[in-house]
This record gives structure tokens, sequence and C-alpha cells, in this order.
């Protein structure tokens, strides 16, 4: 195998355009060797974003390395390009099963035996959860909308976000002015296309893929995440809350966002 | 050397900096620079002006005073982009597991000694 990474190695360095990165980081992700199958994964991806496979394989990598929320990003550009990706729905339930959600879990694995009826294993393990699932109450998914905290009082997890799709239409959530105006279709307006011009940069500037906006300001820190392909997040808080909590904050509002869009959906 | 220069020469000392650059922010153009070999420095300019624009229409909806600070993360590198006083950027292009406080700091300072 090492013969084999060699002469793909070398192949991918006189021709970056090459598609060999593919089985190049397979290769290296089943060495163990995490950090350069990401890399070579990372930017391949970058070179050809609109590869499911591409996106899987940093998918692989990113589970390999116990980032699930990474992974999850992968796994869902992949189903993006590809809704009949069933690695895609196998490593979505997956990551399910393993936060206990057992019907999202239910969900991707009964697609994903659909796709491979020569799996015998999905199909099991789908009919495994089939029956945890039928023995729990349907969840109760708590919304995204937090209300802002009580004048006065400090702003913590409650606070200001605002969930918005690519079109610059708010889907739930508000955020109001410092006169308590409503400002959530202004800003949903404002930030329609940052996701895509955050994209274009990181692709140009060879940065991989983007996770983040953190921004500061006097009164305020500010974090866009992008919770699936077709969202933002807005998360801010007064300066009282730092920037790193508010990431940690932000990370809770992603993973609630997901639930309450595929709550919706 | 000018003054900007050995501001953002002091910049790019920081561990995982590639790039420091001073820039426009009207027209993204690149005013001064400090870079590692290779960098294209012309491009991080044009897209951090770009970004720094666009991210203002967020604080104009909300009516709130104008960012001091952008840091664009992704999974290869970072973008950070300091908003001076005088109608200046200053930018810096960084390594994914770069020390964000160090670059923070050291963006506020050197638009410091620029004002």
């Amino acid at each position: 195998m090492t013969d084999d990474i060699g002469a793909m190695t070398a192949k991918l360095a006189a021709d970056p355009s090459s598609l060999v990165f593919l089985p190049l980081a397979e290769a290296l992700r089943q060495r163990g060797q995490l950090d350069a199958a990401l890399t070579v994964a990372a930017r391949g991806t970058a070179r050809y974003p609109e590869v499911a496979e591409a996106h899987a394989l940093v998918a692989r990598i990113r589970s390999d390395r116990g980032e699930g929320d990474a992974a999850f990003d992968a796994w869902t550009t992949a189903l993006r390009l590809d809704a009949d990706h069933a690695a895609a729905h196998k490593g979505l339930a997956f990551l399910a099963y393993r936060a206990a959600d057992w019907r999202r879990s239910l969900m991707h694995l009964t697609r994903a035996a659909e796709l491979s009826p020569g799996d015998a294993s999905l199909a099991a393990a789908a009919e495994r959860i089939r029956g945890i699932v039928a023995q729990e109450e349907p969840p109760v998914v708590p919304p995204v909308v937090v209300p802002e905290p009580p004048e006065g009082r400090p702003a913590t997890e409650a606070g200001p976000m605002l969930l918005l799709d690519l079109k610059g239409r708010a889907l739930t959530g508000r955020v109001s002015r410092p006169d308590g105006s409503e400002a959530s279709d202004a800003v949903a307006a404002a930030l329609a296309g940052i996701s895509k011009e955050a994209e274009r940069i990181a692709r140009l500037l060879g940065l991989g893929e983007w996770r983040a906006i953190a921004m500061e300001g006097a009164p305020a820190n500010y974090e866009v995440r992008a919770p699936t392909p077709e969202t933002l997040l807005l998360v801010f808080r007064g300066r009282e809350v730092p920037a790193g909590r508010l990431s940690r904050i932000a990370d809770k509002a992603v993973l609630t966002a997901r639930q309450w869009l595929e709550e919706v959906e | 050397m000018t003054r900007e220069q050995t501001v953002l020469d002091d910049v790019s000392r920081i561990a995982g900096v590639r790039s420091a650059l001073l820039v426009s922010a009207e027209d993204g153009i690149v005013v001064a620079e400090s870079t590692l070999e290779g960098e294209e420095t012309a491009a991080v300019a044009a897209l951090a002006g770009n970004l720094a624009r666009r991210l203002g229409g967020l604080t104009q909806a909300l009516t709130h005073p104008d960012l001091n600070l952008v840091l664009l993360q992704a999974t290869l590198g970072q973008l950070f982009i300091a908003f001076g006083g005088t109608g200046l950027l200053l930018v810096a292009l960084t390594d994914p597991d770069v020390n964000i406080g160090q670059v923070r700091l050291g963006l506020f300072d050197a638009a410091g000694r620029l004002n």
C-alpha cells in the first residue's frame, strides 16, 4: 500500500487536477494517517465541489477523527449533490444513532437499505432501531426560537438568533434593533449572499470549506453558521458574552436548527 | 522601511500567519503587504474588502455601529479582517490552527499604531 500511496502522491503532484486524490485520501485514511488524508481530501473537494464522493470521503475522515459535526456537514453536502448516495445515508444514520436520535437514524437507515438491497446488515439495523422507536413517545423538538433576555438580565444562552434561507427569507427566530423594532427581515436580506461569498472566498484562497464567520462590534459579538447548505444561522450576544463562548452557543444552536429543519421538512 | 511595513511585518511574525495586508476598505486594493512567498495578495485583498462591505449590511440592518473584526474560519485556513479607523482594513491570512486570540490582539495593536 505504501508503494501505491507513493505512486498516487506523485501522480497528484504532477497533475493537481487529477481525481487520484480520491483513492489517495482513502488509502491514507485506511492507514490511519488522518491529517494527511484530510488535507488531500479537502483540497480535492475545494477543486471539485460538485463531486459527491469527495464530500463523502471527507465525511469518513472527519468521522474517524471523531469530528461528528464536521462529518455531518460533509455527509449532508454529499446528499445535496446526490440524494441517492447510500454511504451518506448510512453515515448520517450512524451519527444520528450515536446522538440517540432514533427517528432520524431510522429514516436514513431505511433509505440506505433501499439503495443497497444486497446489504442485509442495513435492513437488520433498521429493524432494530424500528423496535426502539416503537417503544418511544414522539420526541419533543425544542423550537429554534429563543426569546431575547429581559432587559437588565445578562445575556447568556438565551438571546437573539435568526435562521434564514439563502434567498434572504427568515425561517425562524427573531432579531431586533436597539429601539426594539423588528429587524429579522432586514437582517435576512442582508445576509442572503454571505454563504456563497464565504464559499467563494474559501475556494479561491484555497481555504477548504468555510465553517463560521465570527464578528466583533462595539455592542456585540456575532457568529454566522450554515446549519445546512441551504440555510444560514445568525447568533449574536452583547460583548459580555465572549467570542469563544458565543461559538459554543452557536454550536448548540446549529444542532437545534438542524432538528427543527428536519421536523418541518 | 515605512511605518506600515514595520507594523505588517510584526503581524506576519505571529506563528501561523501567512500574509498580513493593509487594504483600502473602499476598493479592496493592497496598500502595503508582508507575505510569505507565493501568496496571492491581490486576490486576498479584493475578497476581504468585498466580504467586509457585505457584512456591513448586517450592522446597518440592526442599526449597530460598524464591526471591528471579521474572522472567516475554514478547514484549511482563516481570514482575519480588522477595521482600521482611516478607511483601511488590516487583513491576515493564517493557518487553520493559529492562535486566534494572538492574531486578534496583533491586528488591533497594529490598527492602533497605524491610526
